[in-house]
């Protein structure tokens, strides 16, 4: 399959995505700059965590507006997969593609620590490789990953099978001890109601080795190829 | 943006009192004249002033850095050459590394001062043409009880993860510690590593005559005047007032993108010279490049991106803006600067010419405002051989005797009260604000005796697109810092010696040979005979120790006149040292790691040589008895060298499981850190006990016993049934080893002649883990 992952200025998570489809997964990949107006045909397309334009104003808030992000947003009305990734997830919800928003971690400060995850359906192109009862250990990084939704929208999510992540703790508990950040519900992750694009806090692509620890993070891109192919599968028959 | 030219106000008259004001003497200013052959000019003044301060020039104490051992096969880039020095690691890759202290920016404003102290070596690291991959820090407040210290940490804390964490560069390792002879000046040390190619090396030299000189990066404004010349001075209230614009302001996400606009420029082979406007700006920036070259330099200021309207050319020449880059682009590839800066919307001007006159040449609108020879400002500065005179205090020092104070009566709290102590406590407060998993590179994060990162395709300066066909190795090198300043206040020699032989030990325990140091030297005023004393043993005793371990100083930083009205900090000569691992299967953590593994402490129990049994300056007497006297633990390298050298050997043989060097708080601390620092996620530490006996060590104390620090001893754990082979082999090697008893269990038990001392491991852990926090709330 063949990933775009955009690359805005201040992206810093860029690299490492496309470290792990190519290098670990074995999928092609390649860097897409923000200024382009197409994907260049590609399969899916990966926004990148980081600090897009240093996070002034608010975070994502300016990335929404470069060329690029028309092309995703017609990509993805088209159920195109678009995963958004820490600072891609910010940048999904301020350009409307997800419900939401993240906001200041309840500590007021950046937290940089691993987590334990509860993968709440495996109905997604993002978790359907993810073995049924599996605690995914995958690091967070931010200062601003907080999820914030109004009641209703939140009633929608939980209705329509949207959450795909949790914080847990090591038992599988979405306790508050377990919650890095004060998101509402311990939301790590979500996806939009037509299921193609999802966000999340957590980087996959920093635990997908174990010389890092934790290949947990493989199982959501191994996800998102098994989709990919299943798709191309029904296309061609 | 300017409007309207107008013309900045004239220049003062140059007086004696003005050359005064800007810190250089009588002796001084008559050198700048007859270097001239004539009156400076304001601007040139100011040159001067920055040039030959203590933070550009080393004038006090060149002579005795050149003491250290620089040179080894490994060494491309030596100390002093360049911007940073350069290691070769094999396979045609090599690493830059550098540390630089940012302590009164810091102490003036702690987010600021921090932050850009990090800016400031990032930008070290890309102008030799390396990509930066990870950064390391060492950090010294006042006692954590002072709001004052508190204050200060949390702002330096959350200045550099605010500048690393956006940058994209994880911050792997540091230390800590909190003291009060830091209480009005901390210590901010920030370090940084590069990757990069043997044949990617950029150098910093205004080579070719004719070759148009750029300035890349956001404009010069007012930020950070003379900073250079502040950091070369005493800390008095009234300065920190007054030099609060003397701190210059940073924008992480502008150095993110001069430097992936840099390393694209560098990938195109038009680049002749490089070098960031540092400290001293524009001044230090067009001076040096032109001396490293042996030619001249001619800048116009008027070309200059200026942020703020009516700058004088002074402001221009000695501003510490930040993210600012210096480049000399080889004739006719202009269009190629202009490619490359334009992409990532960054500014760029072409504002001179290198020349053969030899002279570094300011004008601004074709006026000259200054005209000084370059090789001349910038290695001729005076060099000072200062009074040297043992410190009145140490007498008192070496006359403490173990019988001043009682032996422990309850070892079990004094345990507890170590584990408190903010020096030992975990730093995961601080870690846990950096990123220090950016890159997908960290092998071990902060929380073991040393970091590990890996060397991948895309840790190289060209992009991943670049570097998809490469292939080489899997690379793994070791970082710690490390200083322990109570040890150097004690006996600066044998302090400096130690703080070297514990890096080398820590990187040891994560299973790497030492390639390189890089060291922060920070002390107080140069001028006192006592300080001056202080620096001088320091620095014997860090050259020879470097020189044992083969470990050669690539490079570093001086930071003098750490003091505040309250007096000098401590004696702090910070070492950071990186070594290389050689197959992913030696890297190896300070944590137990399965029940009914074995316990094995390599080195002599105690050194019975020493009358303080270890005791001297220890953490134990500071926190339990008050005192921070005593001779401190000697350093024998040469057990030192044994003890490391069994530990890796052992660790290639595949034989260890953990390995944690006992430092403060000695082998009661060492253990019980063993068996509480595994943090396998949020709020899930794994907790694992053991049983030890040490009843078969000489015990002239019990507090010495659990609590001495001598030095060259390192805990290790194998396998069950492998103890006793292991301790066999290292005592046929002439090594003193000893099993000391069994992982496992849900406490940790110590077995002395005098009776058993236990404790709960999710006490400890609480006290260690939560301390820092519980202070900060």
């Amino acid at each position: 399959m063949n990933f775009a992952v955009l690359q805005f200025p201040g992206s810093n998570g860029d690299q490492d995505c496309v470290h792990v489809l190519r290098n670990v997964l074995g999928q092609s990949s390649s860097l897409l700059w923000h200024k382009e107006r197409g994907l260049r045909g590609a399969d899916a397309v990966i926004v990148p965590g980081g600090f897009s334009y240093g996070d002034y104003l608010r975070t994502g808030a300016i990335a929404r507006f470069s060329p690029v992000m028309q092309a995703v947003r017609d990509f993805a009305a088209q159920g195109g997969l678009v995963l958004g990734i820490c600072n891609g997830f910010q940048i999904l919800c301020e350009a409307g593609l997800l419900p939401g928003a993240l906001i200041r971690n309840r500590s007021l400060q950046f937290r940089c620590e691993f987590e334990f995850l509860e993968t709440v359906t495996r109905n997604s192109p993002w978790t359907n490789a993810v073995p049924g009862g599996k605690l995914l250990r995958i690091p967070i990084a931010h200062g601003e990953g907080c999820y914030f939704a109004d009641t209703p929208t939140l009633a929608k999510l939980e209705a329509n099978d949207q959450v795909l992540w949790r914080y847990v703790n090591a038992k599988g508990e979405a306790t508050e001890g377990a919650n890095p950040n004060g998101s509402l519900g311990n939301i790590a992750g979500i996806c939009n109601k037509a299921r193609n694009v999802a966000g999340l806090m957590p980087h996959p692509e920093r635990a997908s080795e174990e010389i890092l620890t934790s290949a947990d993070g493989q199982l959501i891109f191994r996800s998102m190829i098994q989709a990919l192919e299943a798709k191309n599968v029904g296309r061609a028959a | 943006m300017i409007t309207q030219q107008t013309l900045p106000p004239p220049d003062p008259v140059v007086t004696p009192e003005l050359v005064k004001k800007h810190g250089l003497t009588p002796e001084e200013y008559e050198r700048v004249k007859s270097i001239l052959g004539r009156e400076p000019g304001y601007t040139e003044l100011g040159i001067f002033s920055v040039m030959w301060s203590e933070h550009c020039s080393y004038k006090n104490t060149r002579p005795l850095l050149k003491t250290f051992p620089t040179r080894s096969k490994r060494i491309l880039v030596g100390a002093g050459e360049e911007n940073a020095g350069i290691v070769d690691i094999g396979d045609g890759l090599a690493i830059a590394f550098k540390i630089e202290s940012h302590n009164h920016p810091s102490a003036v404003e702690p987010f600021q001062g921090a932050a850009t102290g990090v800016g400031g070596i990032v930008r070290d690291i890309f102008t030799m043409g390396a990509r930066p991959v990870c950064a390391i820090n060492s950090l010294r407040f006042g006692e954590l009880s002072s709001p004052e210290a508190r204050r200060l940490f949390a702002g330096v804390v959350s200045g550099i993860a605010h500048y690393g964490n956006c940058f994209g560069i994880p911050t792997i390792a540091g230390e800590v510690y909190f003291d009060k002879s830091y209480e009005g000046n901390p210590l901010v040390n920030a370090f940084c590593l590069g990757v990069l190619r043997h044949e990617q090396i950029a150098r910093g030299a205004a080579k070719g005559l004719g070759n148009p000189v750029f300035y890349v990066g956001p404009a010069t404004g007012r930020d950070g005047l003379a900073g250079a010349a502040f950091a070369s001075q005493d800390l008095t209230e009234e300065s920190a007032e007054q030099q609060r614009g003397a701190v210059q302001v940073g924008d992480p996400f502008m150095e993110k993108l001069v430097m992936e606009a840099c390393l694209e420029l560098l990938a195109t082979d038009c680049v002749a010279g490089i070098q960031d406007m540092g400290a001293a700006g524009l001044t230090c920036s067009t001076c040096e490049t032109a001396a490293r070259a042996g030619t001249g330099i001619e800048i116009e200021l008027a070309k200059v991106p200026q942020r703020a309207p009516n700058m004088t050319p002074y402001e221009i020449m000695l501003s510490e803006s930040q993210e600012r880059m210096l480049i000399i682009v080889k004739k006719g590839r202009e269009e190629e600067v202009r490619r490359i800066f334009d992409k990532w919307d960054l500014p760029w001007a072409e504002i001179g010419r290198v020349t053969d006159t030899g002279r570094m040449v300011v004008k601004n609108h074709d006026i000259v405002v200054a005209d000084i020879p370059a090789k001349k400002l910038a290695d001729e500065a005076p060099i000072y051989q200062r009074e040297s005179r043992e410190p009145a205090y140490l007498e008192a020092v070496r006359a403490f005797k173990l019988s001043q104070v009682p032996d422990t009566t309850d070892p079990e709290r004094d345990l507890e009260v170590l584990l408190a102590w903010p020096s030992i406590a975990s730093k995961n407060w601080v870690y846990r604000q950096y990123d220090t998993i950016v890159r997908a590179s960290s092998v071990v994060c902060p929380g073991s005796d040393a970091a590990v990162l890996r060397i991948k395709a895309d840790s190289l300066p060209a992009g991943a697109e670049e570097n998809a066909g490469l292939s080489f190795p899997e690379k793994l090198i070791a970082l710690t810092v490390d200083c322990n300043a109570t040890y150097v206040y004690l006996d600066p020699y044998e302090g400096g010696k130690i703080a070297v032989a514990e890096a080398a030990r820590n990187l040891a325990c994560s299973g790497a040979t030492p390639l390189g140091t890089t060291d922060n030297l920070n002390f107080g005023n140069p001028h006192n005979p006592e300080i001056f004393y202080q620096f001088r043993r320091a620095v014997e005793g860090l050259a020879e120790a470097c020189r044992f371990f083969d470990a050669p100083v690539t490079g570093g930083n001086v930071s003098l006149y750490n003091q505040s009205p309250a007096g000098p900090i401590d004696p702090t000569p910070t070492v950071a040292m990186v070594g290389l691992i050689e197959k992913r299967e030696h890297v190896t953590t300070q944590w137990f790691k399965e029940a009914g593994d074995e316990i094995i402490l390599l080195g002599e129990g105690m050194d019975l040589a020493d009358p303080l049994f270890g005791l001297g300056g220890s953490a134990y007497l500071q926190t339990v008895h008050g005192l921070k006297t005593g001779t401190p633990p000697r350093c024998d390298l040469g057990r030192e060298k044994s003890v490391q050298e069994a530990v890796r050997t052992l660790i290639r043989e595949g034989v260890v499981r953990s390995a944690h060097d006992c430092s403060e708080g000695g082998l009661a601390v060492a253990l019980a850190e063993c068996c509480i620092s595994q943090q396998v996620a949020r709020e899930t530490p794994r907790l694992i006990g053991a049983q030890v006996d040490l009843r078969e060590l000489p015990e002239p104390r019990l507090d010495a016993l659990l609590f001495g620090e001598s030095q060259a001893r390192i805990i290790i754990s194998v396998k069950s049934g492998q103890a006793a082979g292991v301790v066999e082999r290292a005592r046929e090697a002439g090594l003193p080893a000893r099993r000391l008893g069994q992982v496992g269990g849900g406490t940790l038990e110590i077995l002395t002649a005098r009776g058993k001392v236990e404790s709960r491991l999710e006490k400890l852990h609480d006290l260690w883990w939560n301390s820092i926090a519980r202070a900060m709330r």
